[in-house]
């Protein structure tokens, strides 16, 4: 495969569904998963890009180290807020958590 | 069109793969079919990883995201719903705004990608991209590393923090 458009074409989709799961979904543990796309897809394009970019360096590949690593710090955060969510609320639906005060 | 071959056979079946389990991950009711269906999105991934030469990327992807990230969620998806329910189900609103907005943004980028004259450079094929990586890391982006490290320690902490019974 020596196109870069496939690859583009692919991120550009796990984007947009991941969007489209932002948008839709109540349950946060939902939406974490949409994000979790929109990160891997955004990884692929580093990766694309460092691929068929002028480059001689592996540069993209160190940033998409820190992006899955950055993403497994916010999956962990998130999911210690949720379960504390789950907690004082009896729910995880984003609609739901409108108090301030827990 | 280039004549396809095998690689490029298995490229259209992992991309379908992607596709339909990413579908499956933000439309499926039931959340543990959506966290199944994740780890297939994850794993074709990094199977486009390799197509794209990142080895270390594609193991590290297969790592961290199933091995950690995966079962995080699922951890998620147990522990924040109640065991009386048979079934766990996650609603949905906004349908139609949200397939707009996302179809919007998908035929933009389509645009982009197909009227755009990408420069396809003739790169050497590297054997591994491990030791080049460790190069760098510890060289020219040491000091990013280092913090992302001490993000990654302040997550874990303040993680551990938030879910921890409180006393007293």
């Amino acid at each position: 495969m020596d196109y870069i458009q496939p690859y583009l074409m692919l991120s550009s989709i796990l984007f947009s569904m991941g969007i489209y799961a932002v948008i839709t979904r109540k349950n946060a543990v939902a939406i974490l998963m949409g994000i979790e796309l929109i990160l891997n897809s955004a990884n692929i394009n580093f990766i694309a890009f460092n691929r068929f970019g002028n480059f001689n360096t592996l540069d993209g590949h160190v940033f998409s180290i820190f992006v899955i690593v950055l993403a497994a710090a916010e999956a962990a955060v998130a999911l210690a807020i949720i379960i504390n969510l789950f907690k004082n609320i009896g729910t995880v639906d984003v609609d739901q958590a409108r108090e301030m005060k827990g | 069109m280039p004549i396809p071959d095998l690689g490029m056979l298995l490229f259209l079946g992992i991309f379908m793969m992607i596709c339909a389990s990413a579908f499956m991950v933000v439309t499926s009711p039931n959340l543990v079919h959506s966290a199944v269906s994740l780890l297939f999105t994850l794993f074709g991934v990094a199977a486009i990883y390799i197509y794209l030469y990142a080895d270390f990327i594609a193991a590290t992807q297969v790592v961290i995201y199933v091995g950690g990230i995966l079962v995080l969620i699922i951890f998620g998806v147990m522990l924040t719903n109640k065991i009386e329910n048979a079934t766990i189900d996650s609603k949905t609103h906004n349908k139609i705004p949200g397939l707009i907005f996302s179809l919007l943004l998908l035929l933009m980028q389509f645009y982009i990608i197909f009227n755009t004259k990408w420069y396809i450079a003739d790169n050497e094929v590297k054997d591994s991209t491990i030791k080049e990586i460790g190069n760098m890391l510890l060289t020219k982006y040491l000091l990013p590393f280092e913090i992302v490290s001490i993000l990654l320690l302040a997550a874990l902490i303040g993680a551990a923090m938030l879910s921890r019974k409180k006393v007293g």
